[in-house]
């Protein structure tokens, strides 16, 4: 039976990768088809995914557990908003879109924005130059914070050329480097996986 | 405890008010700080310029509110260049939460340049799957979208009569926050070969700049500078270039710390030799 898992794999991942260098409309059609199928995997992820944040903030109100509230929020969240959603739709003007325009789109932009504040903060803290490559680094990223804002052409004209250079030969260069390694880890990877090498998805090794 | 102990103790809470400081009184107060633009930007502004009137192009904002403030002033831009120039558009986005931001900058854009919904520009809104939506579209844009956002057929609106494929789409735009360019880059420029223009944050953009070299992508806009560039290009005020006041005061506060930083601790250690400031060293107040 153990074998049965290993076979789908190969057969999925083979097929998969050879449909890709196959331009005929009928392979493509295949194509689709199983990537298709992925939906159908997003779709009971989303249901184990709501089904297990219900649990987990569940038990935290059941236990009156520190910061149970925000649980109840959630939990309130999970059922009202797909509700309303079915009941009123989602587009422009709904419960639905109301709520994301004046909850969501503020909440999401302020954590974001926090990061600004953060950054400073511990930039001045432990952004030191403690080596001679530390040293570089900084001073790397200075010339690139000044030189990439409008100001930075203020404080001199040169500013901008040089970061220019800097992302287009050294930073296009390592780019180029860690593609190239990222990619061919990752055909290894697949490779490993779909001849049945590599097996820890499994369960065990 | 001296001045330079003091300096590096200082209240975080300090730090704070100077970047909000450093954000807020430039939106205010816009002084309006020149823009050069960057080859990257006029590569992106030149080829959707080179486009023919009635020409129609596909654009995907795939982004959600946490990065709005980067790709919202970049996609009005572009999409104000594509109504001014009579470009129609099918829009669509990958993300749910991008729907409302979507749809938001068609509103502002149509607006602004007096463009009509099914005329000049089509929202699909969201679909679920980045690389099953690619191939899809790639296949039979109305397999995967039989209706626009608002449950309107395809087949009924007249600006989408004959398309069906990339193939009769003059370019992708991709303006998006996260590893959906990739994908749009694998699926639609490498196996429908559909040019690309590509928007993204200013953290991404160095991730691109080889498929850029490689003419895989035509053209690239980074972050804010990249949206202030663009409006200075399409000759608009928007908030690209009024972030970009905001952008660089809080760049210069920035660096002036990390220099005020360790020249203080310079003045205490004794040079670049000296053991590193960690955090317990100097906690925050």
């Amino acid at each position: 039976m153990r074998r049965v898992p290993l076979l789908v794999t190969f057969l999925s991942g083979a097929a998969i990768a050879s449909l890709f260098f196959i331009p005929h409309h009928k392979a493509q059609a295949v194509n689709s088809k199983l990537l298709e199928w992925t939906l159908v995997v997003y779709a009971f992820a989303l249901i184990l995914g709501s089904l297990s944040l219900w649990m987990s903030h569940a038990k935290k109100v059941k236990k009156r557990a520190e910061g149970w509230p925000y649980s109840m929020v959630t939990l309130v969240a999970l059922l009202a908003i797909p509700g309303l959603g079915i009941w009123k739709g989602v587009g422009a003007g709904s419960p639905v879109g109301m709520i994301y325009d004046t909850v969501n789109a503020p909440l999401a932009s302020s954590m974001f924005a926090l990061l600004a504040f953060v950054i400073a903060s511990a930039a001045f803290r432990a952004f030191r130059a403690r080596s001679a490559e530390a040293t570089l680094l900084l001073l790397t990223a200075i010339i690139m914070m000044i030189g990439r804002v409008s100001i930075g052409e203020l404080i001199s004209a040169n500013l901008p050329g040089i970061t220019e250079w800097l992302l287009d030969v050294p930073n296009l260069a390592a780019k180029r480097a860690i593609a190239i390694g990222v990619g061919l880890g990752a055909v290894s990877t697949a490779l490993k996986i779909i001849l049945g090498i590599e097996r820890s998805y499994l369960g065990r090794s | 405890m001296g001045w330079v102990e003091k300096l590096l103790s200082i209240d975080r809470r300090i730090i704070f008010l100077l970047v909000g400081a450093g954000v807020i009184v430039p939106l205010l107060l816009p002084v309006n700080l020149p823009v050069t633009v960057t080859p990257r930007v006029q590569a992106a502004y030149d080829a959707i310029d080179a486009l023919p009137p009635g020409s129609r192009v596909l654009i995907s904002m795939d982004y959600e509110p946490e990065i709005m403030a980067e790709l919202m002033p970049m996609s009005i831009a572009v999409l104000r260049h594509c109504f001014r120039k009579h470009i129609q558009v099918v829009a669509m986005t990958l993300y749910p939460a991008g729907t409302g931001l979507g749809e938001h900058a068609l509103d502002v854009a149509s607006r602004a340049e007096g463009a009509v919904r099914n005329r000049d520009f089509v929202w699909l809104g969201y679909k679920s799957g980045f690389q099953v939506v690619m191939i899809g579209i790639g296949e039979n844009l109305r397999g995967m979208y039989p209706v626009d956002f608002y449950g309107t057929p395809l087949d009924s609106i007249p600006m989408m009569r004959g398309v069906n494929t990339y193939a009769q789409l003059s370019m992708m735009i991709n303006l998006s926050g996260s590893s959906a360019a990739d994908y749009w880059i694998q699926f639609a420029q490498g196996r429908y070969h559909a040019p690309i223009v590509l928007g993204c944050t200013a953290v991404m953009a160095t991730d691109y700049y080889p498929y850029l070299s490689s003419r895989q992508v035509l053209g690239l806009i980074g972050g804010m500078k990249g949206a202030a560039e663009y409006e200075r290009l399409i000759d608009v005020f928007g908030d690209g270039r009024r972030g970009m006041d905001a952008q660089s005061l809080v760049h210069l506060i920035v660096v002036l710390l990390v220099v005020v930083g360790n020249a203080a601790l310079f003045a205490t250690r004794g040079g670049p030799g000296a053991p590193a400031a960690r955090p317990g060293e100097a906690p925050p107040r």
